[in-house]
């Protein structure tokens, strides 16, 4: 695999997803969570949210991209993890809704892993806390 | 009604094994984004030194949530799924899951806690190939609304 270059405070090249209502039906099919919130408005809105939103793990599944694609292995991620913070509601439109995923290497650790910290934001707020990774480069 | 902690501790093993599809871990990597050549191409895969094209980080994520589903909506957890939110998520790696994997789950309930009329209640579901050998765990929190 490629050689990558890093020291504490290297931010990472960010990721931009679009997520669209068929993003969200790939997903649920593809993952076999068929929550009807990630879905179907009617459900989504009879049990308070503002609309349907996207699943948890498709925005943590986009998010470790920034890593995947910076170090060009997913094999290489022994660790990751992500608290959700704020649902990320999806339109029924063509446009869906934006998500940016921006990651930066913290420490670089005894074992000689790395931790990087990740974070999603979407319309202007954090989607996503306490979202780090430890790679084995 | 609030979840009972006394089901801290308790471990639910999951009645059959899961095996890992090569179409599934394409399927999933293409629902996630993920192109990486380890996760569609099997000659790259092969290359890379592994069995099988690989699964995404989230990959076992199909398998856990499955499994805790049916763990925790046990009448003696109670957990209502209808109500239920995801709070946090982790994923841990002894060696990569690949394409092939007979996997099976084994939940414990780590943890039930009350936060401002919300349960929130933490799994861990540990990951065990054919062989028996650990292949990594996985955290999930979920916070059930309150009525």
């Amino acid at each position: 695999m490629s050689e990558v270059l890093y020291e504490v405070g290297t931010e990472l090249p960010p990721v931009t997803v679009r997520f669209t209502r068929a993003d969200l039906v790939r997903y649920a099919g593809a993952s076999g969570d068929l929550n009807l919130i990630h879905w179907h408005e009617r459900t989504a809105l009879a049990v308070g949210l503002p609309g349907v939103i996207a699943h948890g793990m498709l925005t943590m599944g986009h998010a470790i991209r920034v890593v995947t694609e910076w170090i060009g292995d997913p094999t290489k991620v022994v660790d990751y993890q992500v608290r959700f913070t704020r649902p990320v509601v999806v339109p029924d439109d063509d446009e869906g809704t934006e998500v940016t995923f921006t990651g930066k290497v913290a420490s670089i650790n005894d074992d000689d892993t790395l931790t990087v910290t990740l974070s999603a934001t979407s319309a202007g707020v954090t989607v996503m806390a306490k979202a780090s990774a430890v790679v084995r480069p | 009604m609030a979840l009972d902690a006394a089901n801290v501790g308790r471990t639910f093993i999951a009645p059959e094994p899961y095996l890992v599809g090569r179409e599934k871990i394409r399927e999933f990597a293409q629902a996630t984004g993920e192109t990486s050549p380890l996760c569609h191409d099997l000659a790259a895969a092969r290359a890379a030194g592994h069995a099988d094209v690989v699964a995404p980080v989230t990959f076992p994520i199909v398998l856990t949530l499955k499994a805790m589903g049916e763990a925790v909506t046990d009448p003696s957890v109670g957990v209502d799924w209808s109500r239920v939110v995801h709070g946090d998520q982790r994923f841990s790696y002894r060696r990569p899951l690949v394409a092939g994997d007979e996997l099976t789950v084994h939940t414990v309930i780590e943890s039930i806690k009350t936060l401002a009329g919300n349960d929130m209640i933490t799994l861990r579901g540990d990951l065990f190939d054919a062989a028996g050998l650990a292949l990594g765990s996985t955290w999930t929190s979920l916070v059930q609304r309150g009525e």
